[in-house]
């Protein structure tokens, strides 16, 4: 089963050897780490040659202020044609938590961008309308980082 | 001077703000042709705390623009200050029309990072209570939906069948609306006497109850009028936003996790996907009209196979143990004590685990460092991608069929605001 899936990563690097950096297996499952500045490129090739024509999910992940990098965002790709799932993750330092948007490739990465945004403060150049999703837009701080503390920094009020 | 009467209160009440998005005003001129209409949250057809930005020519809506987080709850962060088996009762609070489908794949995604191996009559029995949950979820979407076009008599009916799955499940697990029946490695416990017969009993009028629905509503021409040729969206449109299970088979999209992700034996039952080319608000509705009949089938099946057997796996540092052993047997205590005042650790890794729940694709990323508490947890909701299309859905409609389209995605803001 992952042999299929590595083709499609070993396909990547074929046609940019400077896509994937790393390529980790583990539960089934296959994730490719690749450099953010291309993951726009990487998500159409897959999409436009690979037929991983649906953007499952978007999600962002925290390793902790002291990690570096510190920042993950993980782009789960399926296909409705021969139904198999690819990870691409990338990695952001604390600094520049910053990549390019994929709403160019697809129109439901609207919302997921908006909502790794609004959690973890990576921010995606090129997104149409960044804003928060979740919590009201005057709300200070991301509240999915590890340094921020569970019941917020005070309480919160509407008024 | 133009009147500035939304800005305000926008700003103190609104969780967020629309106030930034572009080619939106949101100043009210009524003597124009163009005005922006705030639609909910106390609004009933958005089903819960959904508010819409709708600019509107007439009636015509010319944007929609959707504005969630009434119900931020900050689940997400929750799991991570909880044990693993402590994060399934948050789970039901998501999805609160599919609890046990929530339960499922959470579950499902600890026990793969555990590499778990679960009983076969656990596994059934989990085939069974989540299609008689998707049968009950399915209920609400066709009364809500019903309600929202002004057809109310189908409401009373569809509330009737769902009650009895809600008995059902509440037998078995104790919980009605939040069952938290599956718990990782297995069940909470076996099913209780006449559980079957239960069952059996609903199957047996569950055919005269659809045959109700199909004559009040299907052939209904008023019910035809306002839903065909209403909130169209196209197969290639569908799957470049994202949408999954009933919304995108409405489309002609040939896709369904159960035969084509299969999980929990999915495999080995028989049934089919039915899907609609259309891909308007009739199209959706005859899917799920369908797919009642499936897992009225898979249900069947399901009965079928029930066979004696442990519904727990066997991994004593895992799952806990039953109270019998724990008089009897030192290690069983103490692997209950250890389980409840511990936990216990999952090996580091991280997977992504894909259901298909009564709305779609319900995928829960969820990873571990290998301890009691997960470090990341993240559900993506079928009705949080699915409600993201609507703006596409709802251009150039009447106000009257964006109540149509809501309710034809079936939503639940529990779920998209998590």
């Amino acid at each position: 089963m992952t042999e299929k899936l590595h083709s499609y990563v070993e396909k990547l690097k074929e046609h940019n050897s400077e896509w994937v950096s790393e390529v980790r297996e583990a539960f089934g499952e296959v994730t490719a780490v690749v450099p953010a500045a291309a993951v726009a490129d990487i998500c159409r090739f897959l999409r436009d040659e690979q037929q991983f024509n649906l953007l499952a999910d978007i999600c962002g992940a925290d390793n902790g202020p002291e990690e570096d990098p510190r920042f993950e965002v993980n782009y789960h790709l399926f296909s409705t044609i021969h139904h198999n799932r690819i990870r691409l993750k990338v990695l952001l330092s604390e600094d520049s938590p910053v990549v390019p948007t994929v709403t160019g490739v697809w129109r439901t990465a609207d919302w997921h961008e908006r909502e790794t945004y609004d959690l973890f403060g990576v921010n995606f150049e090129g997104h149409p309308d960044l804003r928060r999703i979740l919590l009201p837009s005057e709300f200070d701080g991301h509240a999915l980082r590890k340094d921020f503390p569970l019941r917020g920094y005070e309480p919160y009020s509407m008024n | 001077m133009r009147p500035r009467l939304l800005k305000p209160v926008l700003q103190t009440f609104m969780s967020t703000s629309v106030e930034n998005f572009p080619g939106i005003e949101l100043l009210d001129q009524p003597l124009e042709s163009q005005m922006t209409l705030s639609m909910g949250p106390q609004h009933p057809s958005t089903h819960g705390v959904l508010r819409l930005d709708l600019r509107l020519d007439g009636e015509l809506v010319i944007k929609a623009v959707p504005d969630i987080g009434y119900l931020h709850t900050g689940m997400e962060k929750l799991f991570e200050y909880k044990k693993y088996q402590q994060g399934i009762v948050i789970t039901d609070r998501m999805d609160y029309l599919n609890p046990l489908g929530n339960n499922l794949a959470y579950v499902m995604a600890a026990e793969k990072l555990l590499g778990l191996e679960i009983p076969e009559r656990a596994q059934v029995i989990r085939v069974l209570m989540c299609e008689l949950q998707r049968i009950a979820s399915h209920m609400v979407w066709f009364g809500t939906s019903c309600l929202d076009m002004g057809a109310m008599t189908p409401f009373w009916f569809t509330f009737k069948e769902r009650e009895k799955i809600l008995n059902i499940i509440e037998s078995a697990s104790g919980g009605r609306m939040t069952p938290s029946y599956f718990r990782i490695g297995g069940l909470m416990m076996d099913l209780p006497a006449g559980f079957e017969n239960r069952v059996k009993q609903f199957l047996e009028n569950f055919p005269d109850a659809l045959d109700t629905f199909d004559k009040l509503i299907t052939g209904n021409t008023i019910w035809q009028s306002r839903t065909m040729g209403i909130g169209v969206i196209s197969a290639e449109d569908a799957i470049d936003w994202g949408l999954t299970g009933p919304c995108l088979r409405g489309s002609g999209v040939d896709l369904d996790l159960r035969r084509d992700n299969p999980y929990t034996g999915y495999e080995t039952y028989d049934f089919e996907v039915p899907t609609e080319p259309d891909g308007d608000v009739w199209s959706r509705f005859k899917v799920r009209m369908r797919e009642l009949v499936e897992s009225y089938k898979i249900v069947r099946q399901a009965l079928e196979r029930l066979k004696p057997g442990p519904v727990k796996a066997d991994a004593p540092k895992v799952v806990l143990p039953d109270r019998d052993d724990m008089r009897k047997h030192m290690d069983s205590l103490i692997h209950h004590f250890l389980i409840v005042a511990e936990g216990f650790n999952v090996p580091p890794g991280e997977v992504y685990l894909p259901i298909e729940a009564s709305k779609g694709e319900l995928g829960v990323y969820m990873r571990s460092n290998g301890g009691p508490k997960p470090d990341r947890v993240h559900f993506r909701g079928p009705s949080f991608i699915n409600l993201s299309a609507l703006p596409v859905m709802s251009q150039g409609e009447m106000i009257a069929d964006v109540v149509a389209i809501i309710g034809s995605l079936d939503i639940v803001l529990g779920e998209i605001d998590r």
